[in-house]
């Protein structure tokens, strides 16, 4: 087992056993923290995959914007009440449709793997760009120019959004 | 493979050793500049014009009696200071303090990492600072420092956006985010005089984002006690304290290698200096310029801070970046 392989599996597990924590935890603060950990050992996996950008975008977007936005709003419950709330929301069915699209989507990828197929055409399309950075971004505005503009209008329509549903009850 | 671990190790102590004693003498040199601005002599008791302050200052904090609120939720309590210096000595990876030297026949790089991704990843870590922020607000289960942490995060977060945005421009410039690719480009000119507003914007996200005055609201004393680490005392407290002045000159050693040309000498004929010499005596003259407008401006009202970042500050940086992209298009020849 070479030393990338062996960093794999370490990074791999602690994001695992991480991810496990996050969803155990009663207190929301802890379960943010070890998510924010997740997120860390998660970008380690990306860097070993000569992923960088998508692994300093991960720690800037993810464990340095969402998490902290999230803490602001669970730092506001007391901490008697967050260790009381209930676990269980009654979404087991959507939560097992949604596990069941990641299950299969994973399974794909298992499957081509041991089919010997390539998993996909985006990667060898970015190599001809050289850099991670140059790959990502001539690819995301050229080719996936649609679903990237799509994306941006579904953020800006939930901006408008939250910002309407606050007002509503501002003024209620 | 393992002499590549041991340079590392040694170019890792040595840095580290570097920040350590520039946040030890940061400290002095922040109250001497402070008693000179206000016309009093500052610290002088403990050696010479009061040079061997900041010694006196580390035992006398690690002497202190820890106190432990008992209605803390320990974790949080107890992981939070720690937070706080992480950052600064993570983004100590990333700095081009120089060049690179030569010994025995073997050229050495003096950066320890020579990463493509170096400010986004500078981006990324310095954001976890929050972390320490809120998270020791919160986990003294008491209003005050509660408030402060709040507060705190609603003005790093929006001014880690500025910061971002100012760097931007420089990135298009130079067409790397690779900080020593950065460094190179600025041989001849630096790039403060190409990106004037970029500078001024990055210096006031920086303050900004370290909760320093103007802009040091989540810890403003008249209303809040002592902000976020109220609670805390002894080596806990002296942790948020130094990861604040880490971040001070992290923050100055990043700008140094953005707008000050990093390690090359402002003039040719100054240049027998050696470059890590220059990028030190940079990145002081930058600290040095917090100090100065800490102890000379009045601290912000809350609405004025949130105001000049939106409503200033924002369209300021991307007008910035339009200009820019205009610039790099116009040069590369048009359309």
């Amino acid at each position: 087992m070479s030393w990338t392989q062996f960093f794999f599996y370490v990074f791999a597990g602690l994001s695992l056993l991480c991810a496990l924590m996050v969803v155990t935890r009663r207190n929301a603060v802890h379960s943010a923290i070890f998510l924010i950990i997740t997120f860390f050992f998660m970008a380690a996996v990306f860097v070993i995959l000569k992923a960088e950008l998508l692994a300093a975008v991960q720690v800037l977007v993810y464990a340095g914007g969402v998490v902290s936005l999230m803490l602001y709003v669970i730092m506001l419950v007391k901490a008697e009440e967050a260790s009381q709330v209930k676990q269980n929301l009654g979404q087991i069915a959507i939560a097992a449709f949604i596990a069941l699209l990641l299950a299969l989507q994973v399974g794909s990828i298992v499957y081509l793997y041991f089919a010997q197929k390539p998993a996909g055409k985006a990667a060898v399309e970015a190599l001809k760009y050289g850099g991670n950075t140059e790959g990502i971004g001539a690819l995301l505005y050229t080719k996936y120019l649609f679903p990237f503009e799509v994306a941006s209008v579904l953020l800006l329509a939930a901006m408008v959004g939250a910002i309407v549903l606050a007002k509503n009850r501002l003024e209620r | 493979m393992v002499e590549i671990v041991i340079v590392t190790i040694v170019k890792l102590l040595i840095y580290f050793g570097i920040m350590l004693l520039f946040v030890a003498y940061g400290t002095l040199a922040e109250r001497k500049v402070a008693g000179h601005i206000q016309d009093r002599l500052g610290p002088y008791h403990c050696g010479p014009h009061g040079i061997l302050q900041p010694l006196a200052d580390g035992i006398k904090l690690f002497f202190k009696e820890d106190i432990v609120a008992s209605a803390s939720d320990k974790f949080v309590y107890f992981l939070a200071p720690a937070l706080a210096v992480v950052p600064p000595v993570l983004v100590l990876a990333v700095i081009p303090i120089g060049d690179s030297i030569t010994i025995g026949g073997k050229t050495i790089p003096l950066a320890v990492a020579d990463v493509n991704i170096a400010l986004l990843y500078f981006l990324g870590v310095t954001s976890l600072t929050v972390y320490a922020i809120m998270l020791g607000g919160w986990a003294g289960n008491s209003k005050y420092p509660l408030l402060g942490g709040l507060r705190s995060a609603a003005q790093f977060i929006s001014y880690e956006l500025i910061l971002g945005l100012s760097i931007i421009g420089v990135v298009m410039l130079v067409g790397s985010f690779n900080l020593i690719d950065i460094v190179r480009y600025q041989k001849d000119m630096w790039l403060v005089i190409k990106q004037p507003v970029a500078f001024i914007t990055y210096m006031i996200a920086a303050i900004a984002e370290l909760n320093r005055a103007p802009f040091d609201l989540p810890e403003a004393e008249s209303e809040l006690v002592g902000g976020y680490h109220t609670e805390y005392s002894s080596m806990k407290f002296a942790l948020f304290f130094l990861g604040e002045y880490a971040n001070m000159v992290v923050s100055s050693a990043i700008a140094t290698a953005l707008f000050l040309g990093g390690w090359y000498a402002p003039v040719h004929w100054l240049s027998f200096i050696p470059g890590p010499i220059w990028f030190l005596i940079k990145t002081f003259a930058l600290f040095f310029f917090m100090l100065w407008i800490r102890w000379t401006y009045p601290r912000l009202r809350y609405d004025q801070l949130m105001g000049m970042c939106w409503r200033f500050l924002m369209p300021v940086t991307l007008l910035n970046i339009l200009g820019t992209g205009l610039f790099v298009i116009l040069k590369n020849g048009g359309l």
